[in-house]
């Protein structure tokens, strides 16, 4: 029993000395209530672990061929009682963990609105979460701020405690968007769309990146997640919108050819409908855009009709 | 359209080049030496010692289940080589690629290793492994003569070895794919990687897959229809259970792999629209696809380990196993599971939560039947009299290791959990932690276990101590901070790192990976000590261990008919009820058998498509054309082939069986 208390303590001493990882000591609230649900299921879990280890190095020491005093007994095959234990401690486990399961991940859903800023804290009805618009390319991310009308290459900035609606896209390959502080990753698909909720509780610099492998410059995908207070973040937006450039179909064609190691990069204005034409695969015109693959609904189906739909909901598809 | 008059270079050549022998590439050119002077030192030898013949006509043509067993082992220990060194570069780049450091691995490198190491350390090593060893064990432990279509065999094997030299060709001749391991689109397809690599993976998977697929149908049909008489399912040792569980894994899961491979080759050379991100293409079909394969893969592999287990225990503790029935059942509900499963995966792709949450709840069910038979082996030792050779060390370093890796799954399979740890190093250290820990230090158990049956004499147990040490504690050090780093929020696939915390972690592993290599080298000196010291080492008895099922009462290394009759099965553990009965092997009153023939039709089968794939990677469409065509022609004309058995007659029985009772 020593032993097993032991090894118990030395356990905890190390998820305590796991503290100081970013997993461990967050700073966005999912994030946290992600921490608490994986030392939650690791406790679960060590209640039949630690013993399972200790009991199989007790038996290979005690039942040694060399120890003669040890019971032998080399017909002893069955006992009902010892089976009907051995399947029902780990049942009893993973009904726990699985009602923990069914639970943490209804309520942690990256598409559910958040409820709460953290512990205690409960979100307003009339909270509006920053819409951030993410997309991933090859190979950096690009940050589109419809409210704002901004947008930032491998720069992301939010105020704390305020919710936000990440939507997430890519345009050629699966990317997965990542800021281990703020919240479990989603992938970002290229003509799909992920979303996610989350909450930044303390100001600081946090790390960002990509965490599905997506070629070459994949290494290099990564850029740094500010955490503000509302009057940093609204210098940062001014900031950021003082930048001349527009990001419009041109430069984002520029923009999404392949490359590595982009600097930050502001533009000041944004196309209106661009993060939905690059969903849709629209950005150029062409037989790629999803749009176009559907039949309208009136108009008997011709070819000006289908991009004279395409054009209403997609401005960017058009030629200028 | 125009008419083209074809440039008959390109029909021969396709887009194969000289710039795609990667002359420029230093590294690439020194394994290229080594290799080529490897190769020649291995072909003078044995042209000097005059041995083509016998091994053209004793082991490359042979449909001896044992044979094959071994060639099987034997290629899964070259390929884990090769998987290895790859494991070293991966190592020795993230150790010292940090901030200003770029290491020595451009991208362009480095990602074909990260690449090139899951597909052989899977489809490579650890497949051949587990036929290997069910090639060789199961026949025997059923008291069969052979599997039920031995020719197959042969053809399987030297498929799977076909497909391991497309796979290493891509080392010298164009690049591997540079996608990660299973290939995911829409990277896998056309516009993100238009070279060779991508079909390298493909047609060495699709033809090493014809070989894997036609095995398992091979062994379930052998399990099924050739027991010895008296062997009803629940006296079948539990090697064979496993063995039938994971060769119907094998045959319900590898078509699922060949049609997914089929559709991206579709899609990469006809140009259909399966995967891709336009025209209606839908890549998440894959990923959903390659998982329904990929994740009943994983107790393919391990399945057979834990009846390596099985028996290893219940030899070693010299005591019945505990619990066979519910070992079987868990086997069982295990294989059944291991389809329900596969979305865990990709929790993070965007499923809603009631998805997410069945999948994550189906795969902590699992752990309840491998708990079971976790306790089973438990209880085998327990009241056991437990003998310490290399083979139950295995066990019980299995155990630990392994629990541990089974509680770091079932937390990655609770979906908010494992959207933080997605991706992470906490993954890889997870898988390395349950397919080390579980499958491969089970195959390690198994040879050292099964060694002196093959062989005639036992391993070094000196060595293999050795080995075992660097091995195991090789392993903690090398994957333990991977799981740290993994809290930290590292990511896998990561060529280069900025903060500079994280390099010690990375050390540590490459530290732990120096050790492994040491264990590998280890047990590499055991073989050769063992082969050398043979004499000393010879097992003249048959059953070295004192062991409880059938292929332990033939003599070792078994004579090509296993057994002179066709024993009679009365319990679960056969030759130890045998043994208390006093049983001895008949001397008299043999008979004629039946043997099948050898034939180099399955070598002959293998090369062509070895050269349709390599054609097919290419675009040498007239090469390609030709070796299909040649490959139909040799496959129908082995039909034609009615001299394809012989009797070994009564007397050579006699003679065999005299000279093994009197050795």
């Amino acid at each position: 029993m020593k032993v097993f208390r032991g090894l118990l303590l030395l356990a905890l001493a190390l998820v305590l000395a796991g503290c100081h990882t970013v997993l461990m000591s967050p700073s966005g609230d999912v994030a946290l209530q992600q921490r608490d649900l994986i030392i939650t299921s690791f406790i679960l879990m060590m209640l039949i672990v630690v013993p399972v280890i200790i009991a199989t190095l007790v038996f290979a020491w005690r039942y040694r061929a060399s120890n003669q005093k040890a019971h032998y007994d080399p017909e002893w095959d069955h006992s009902t009682i010892v089976e009907l234990m051995i399947w029902s401690a780990p049942l009893l486990i993973i009904i726990a963990l699985g009602a923990v399961t069914w639970v943490s991940t209804h309520k942690l859903d990256p598409y559910r609105p958040l409820d709460r800023l953290g512990p205690g804290r409960v979100v307003t009805v009339d909270t509006k979460p920053l819409e951030v618009d993410v997309v991933a390319l090859d190979w950096k991310w690009l940050f589109i701020y419809p409210e704002q009308n901004l947008a930032v290459v491998n720069e992301l900035a939010a105020p704390v405690d305020r919710p936000i609606h990440f939507n997430l896209t890519a345009s050629s390959v699966m990317n997965s968007f990542f800021i281990p502080a703020l919240a479990g990753q989603i992938y970002a698909m290229p003509g799909m769309e992920t979303t996610l909720h989350a909450v930044i509780n303390k100001p600081g610099d946090y790390w960002g990146m990509s965490a599905n492998y997506s070629g070459a410059g994949f290494s290099y995908m990564n850029f740094t997640f500010h955490g503000m207070s509302d009057d940093d973040f609204a210098k940062w937006v001014a900031q950021a919108k003082s930048h001349g450039d527009t990001l419009d179909q041109t430069a984002y064609a520029t923009l999404e050819a392949p490359s590595e190691k982009n600097p930050v990069h502001y533009y000041g204005s944004v196309a209106p409908g661009l993060y939905r034409s690059i969903l849709n695969r629209c950005v150029q015109p062409g037989p790629t855009c999803m749009n176009m693959l559907r039949v309208p609904e009136s108009g008997g189906g011709g070819e000006a009709s289908v991009s004279s739909e395409s054009h209403a909901a997609m401005p960017m598809a058009r030629p200028q | 359209m125009t008419f083209h008059s074809p440039d008959l270079g390109k029909l021969f050549f396709g887009r194969l080049t000289l710039d795609d022998i990667p002359y420029h590439e230093p590294i690439l050119i020194f394994t290229f030496i080594g290799v080529a002077i490897g190769a020649i030192a291995v072909l003078g030898l044995i042209t000097y010692y005059r041995k083509w013949g016998y091994l053209w006509n004793e082991w490359f043509t042979s449909v001896d289940h044992k044979k094959i067993g071994i060639m099987y082992i034997v290629l899964a220990l070259i390929m884990l080589l090769r998987g290895f060194a790859d494991a070293l570069m991966m190592r020795g780049q993230q150790a010292m690629a940090f901030g200003a450091h770029e290491g020595y691995l451009p991208a362009h490198h480095y990602d074909q290793i990260f690449t090139a190491h899951g597909t052989i350390m899977i489809f490579f090593v650890a497949m051949p492994f587990i036929t290997g060893l069910i090639n060789f064990v199961m026949p025997l432990q059923i008291g069969s003569r052979d599997v039920a279509f031995p020719f197959l065999n042969n053809f399987s094997f030297w498929m799977t070895v076909s497909g391991a030299v497309l796979v290493m060709a891509s080392l010298f001749i164009g690049v591997f794919a540079r996608t990660g391991w299973l290939a995911y689109p829409p990277l896998s397809e056309l516009p993100a990687s238009p070279d060779s690599g991508v079909d390298y993976w493909i047609w060495g998977l699709q033809i090493a897959g014809v070989g894997t697929t036609l095995s398992g149908i091979n062994m379930i049909a052998t399990i099924v229809k050739m027991r010895a008489p008296g062997m009803t399912m629940m006296r079948m040792p539990i090697f064979t259970w496993t063995a039938l569980l994971a060769n119907v894994l094998i045959v319900a899961a590898f078509p699922v792999l060949t049609a997914t491979l089929a559709l991206l080759a579709l899609d990469r050379y006809a140009g259909t629209h399966f995967f891709t991100n336009d025209l209606g293409g839908n890549y998440m079909m894959y990923i959903n696809l390659i998982w329904v394969w990929g994740h009943p893969e994983v107790y393919i592999l391990v399945l057979p380990a834990f009846g390596v287990y099985s028996e290893v225990t219940s030899t070693f503790s010299r005591k019945r196993l505990f619990g066979y029935a519910s070992m079987v059942y868990a086997t069982v509900v295990i294989a059944v599971l291991s389809y329900l499963v596969w979305l865990h995966h990709f929790f993070t792709m965007g499923s809603g939560a009631s998805v997410n949450s069945f999948f994550g709840i189906t795969t902590m069910i699992i752990s309840i039947p491998t708990g079971a038979k976790i306790f089973n082996w438990m209880f085998t030792m327990y009241r056991g009299r437990i003998v310490y050779d290399v083979a139950m060390m295995w066990v019980v370093a299995f155990i630990v290791t392994f629990v541990i890796g089974g509680m770091t799954g079932v937390l990655l399979a609770v979906p908010p959990a494992d959207f933080q740890l997605h991706n992470s190093l906490f993954l890889i250290a997870h898988f390395h932690n349950v397919i080390i820990g579980g499958v491969l230090f089970g195959m390690f158990a198994g040879v050292n276990y099964w060694f002196p049956k093959a062989f005639g004499f036992r391993l070094d147990p000196f060595w293999g101590k050795v080995s075992f040490w660097f091995w195991v504690v090789g392993f903690y050090f090398a994957f333990m901070p991977l799981y740290w780093l993994g809290l930290m929020g590292v990511t896998r696939r990561v060529r280069h790192f900025d903060d500079p915390s994280l390099q010690i972690w990375f050390e540590i592993a490459a530290f732990g990976a120096v050790l492994i290599m040491l264990g590998i080298a280890a047990m590499l000196v055991q073989f050769a000590v063992s082969i050398m010291h043979r004499d000393k080492l010879r097992d003249t008895t048959g059953d070295p261990w004192h062991g409880r099922t059938l292929e332990w009462s033939t003599s070792s290394p078994p004579p090509p008919y296993n057994f002179a009759f066709t024993p009679q099965v009365h319990d679960i553990d056969t030759w130890w009820q045998m043994k208390q009965h006093n049983w001895r092997r008949p001397m008299e009153g043999f008979v004629p058998i039946h043997m099948p023939k050898n034939t180099g039709t399955g070598v002959y089968l293998a090369v062509l498509s070895f050269i349709f794939g390599f054609a097919m990677v290419w675009y040498m469409w007239l090469v390609a054309a030709i070796s299909f065509v040649a490959l139909l022609a040799v496959a129908i004309h082995h039909t034609f082939n009615y001299d394809r058995d012989y009797y070994i007659r009564a007397d050579e029985v006699h003679r065999i069986e005299a000279a093994r009772a009197g050795a």
